[in-house]
């Protein structure tokens, strides 16, 4: 199922075997594949399909059973400052005493390396990456006086700070409104043009044509990867998510128009 | 009053629950924002049967091996902590709770056997576990200026870890730094000035000093470093304003009026803290009620001047 890179280059992602158990029934099973580098990826599957899962598996902070990860040829652990992780907004508590630009600050960390504090260079990365997703003005807000979309937008911003090649990112778009959306889409095709490889978890079945380069569609298994034209397909789409999504067809250009997840 | 600047020993008490408060209230900034507000408690009890073992092993009333005890038992309790939640389905406090009930029975039966068998001289065990910080003596007050200088070294040196570590450590171990590590030392940090609070205030209150100071200056700002700073500065007057009541009545213990102060501190910055506290919300929403029923009446009288010139023409 994985598309190798035809030409000589080294793969910036590349997984092999990758499988995750929580409890006893593995959630990811057996997912290979390897990425193209400067393209924006969709990885999209129904809820538990271990979207989030493969991700943290692949970033070592949740333990797979098999699998191997290799970033830009060498093992994920000596490459990590290549790699930049936007994670889901939930995961941390937001009442933490700091500010927008510390936080972004914090995507500094890694190059710092231990004891060494931040300073103005920091800062100034800082201030330029919180600028880069519209939040300038926000810099010294504490972080709970943040709505949703502009807290994403921090996320995202500390991503940007830690300047990785490779980046991932959990649902970037949930809950969200148009305008973050817009602002989080444009520095995805951003990074995309700095010859960047961005992976999105991502929900929005209407928008993956218009985003994404390659789609990769994950229901335990790895049940598709390719090019989007010919990968987001209505065959596809119905085994991803077990037959459980309505199409309209007879739009002109006969592509699927998705309506809703029938549910069961 | 006076006597508490002239009277050495009172000096060496005062020095001692001022750097105690200090040491507790910065690194109880850490424990309080890693949700960990339990570990104290967990720590202080678990202090017991090290305590009870290092009697038992050594036959003499020694504050020094009674800290080597504890600080060994606190160890093996984070170790036992980080054991269970990273094993089991068991969420952090609930193992804190196994944990420090596991290690208080022990020290208890302990605790029995010693007091009912022929080791040497067994009084004061008790005053140990339950605090005295009058018994403080200059020795006392020298181990707790070099704990109170290794947490601050500590927690100044690896100020920008512990603050990632305690806001979003998935992210941490992302950049690639060693959280689990970095949690480890950050506990055994808090054990060792846990350890060291047990002998001025005891086990049961000792907790109290690790926490209160952190809350109450939560509600005085908003920024890491300065809440850090806030903390410890509200413990170190803690102590001070305790030892200084204690030593103007009569027969009032010090620790208990050390945590009594903190407490006291606490109840003043939620009413008065600039932003988060009672006060100064109540008077937002005031100001906020009467702006809008300002501008409310505005429109109202607008709507009801549009009626009366419709009436008029």
């Amino acid at each position: 199922m994985a598309t190798s890179s035809t030409s000589g280059i080294i793969s910036p992602l590349s997984v092999t075997n990758m499988t995750v158990a929580y409890q006893k029934n593995p959630v990811v099973r057996n997912v290979s594949f390897e990425v193209n580098e400067g393209e924006l990826i969709g990885i999209i599957g129904p809820n538990g399909a271990g979207k989030s899962t493969l991700i943290k598996a692949i970033l070592g902070l949740q333990p797979a059973l098999t699998g191997q990860t290799l970033v830009y040829g060498k093992p994920y652990k000596t490459q990590r400052k290549l790699v930049g992780y936007v994670p889901q907004r939930e995961s941390v508590d937001w009442d933490f005493p700091t500010n927008a630009l510390d936080v972004v600050m914090m995507g500094r960390y890694g190059h710092l390396g231990l004891l060494r504090r931040p300073g103005a260079k920091e800062k100034a990365i800082g201030m330029e990456c919180l600028a880069k997703v519209g939040m300038a003005d926000f810099a010294g807000r504490q972080i709970s006086q943040l709505s949703g979309g502009q807290q994403q937008r921090v996320f995202l911003a500390r991503a940007l700070a830690q300047d990785a090649t490779l980046y991932f990112m959990d649902e970037p778009f949930a809950g969200v409104d148009a305008a973050t959306e817009k602002a989080i889409i444009t520095l995805l095709n951003e990074l995309k043009r700095q010859g960047k490889t961005v992976l999105v978890v991502h929900h929005d079945l209407a928008t993956v044509e218009q985003y994404f380069d390659s789609v990769m569609l994950i229901n335990g298994e790895l049940i598709a990867f390719g090019p989007t034209g010919t990968t987001f397909t209505e065959r596809r789409l119905q085994e991803a998510y077990g037959g459980r999504l309505t199409f309209l067809k007879g739009n002109p250009s006969d592509e699927p128009l998705i309506v809703a997840g029938t549910g069961r | 009053m006076l006597n508490l600047f002239t009277d050495p020993n009172l000096q060496w008490i005062l020095i001692g629950s001022m750097l105690l408060g200090l040491s507790t209230g910065i690194i109880g900034t850490f424990a309080y924002l890693r949700k960990q507000s339990l570990i104290g408690d967990t720590l202080a009890h678990a202090a017991l049967p090290g305590i009870c073992i290092a009697f038992m092993l050594s036959g003499v009333k020694s504050v020094g091996y009674f800290m080597i005890g504890a600080i060994v038992a606190g160890m093996i309790a984070t170790l036992g902590i980080s054991w269970i939640t990273r094993h089991s389905r068991i969420k952090p406090d609930a193992a804190m709770g196994i944990v420090l009930s596991v290690f208080f029975g022990l020290g208890i039966v302990l605790l029995t056997q010693i007091q009912h068998s022929s080791y040497g001289n067994q009084s004061g065990l008790d005053k140990f576990l339950f605090g005295q910080a009058a018994s403080m003596t200059s020795n006392d007050v020298y181990t707790m200026m070099g704990v109170a200088i290794l947490l601050i070294v500590a927690c100044a040196l690896l100020f920008k870890e512990f603050k990632l570590i305690s806001f979003d450590s998935g992210y941490a171990r992302g950049l690639g730094f060693s959280v689990a590590t970095l949690e480890q030392l950050l506990l055994w940090l808090v054990t060792i000035a846990v350890v060291v609070g047990i002998q001025a205030v005891g086990v049961v209150l000792v907790a109290a000093l690790l926490i209160t100071p952190a809350v109450s200056a939560r509600y005085w700002t908003d920024r890491l470093g300065v809440m850090t700073i806030l903390s410890g500065i509200f413990g170190a007057l803690s102590g001070a304003i305790g030892t200084w009541i204690s030593a103007g009545t009569a027969s009032l213990p010090t620790g208990p009026l050390s945590v009594l102060t903190a407490t006291a501190l606490f109840v003043g910055s939620v009413l008065f803290g600039p932003r988060r506290g009672v006060v100064a919300k109540l008077i937002r929403r005031y100001t906020a009620k009467r702006e809008w029923a300002a501008e409310g009446k505005g429109k109202a009288g607008a709507a009801s001047s549009a009626k009366e010139r419709e009436v008029s023409a």
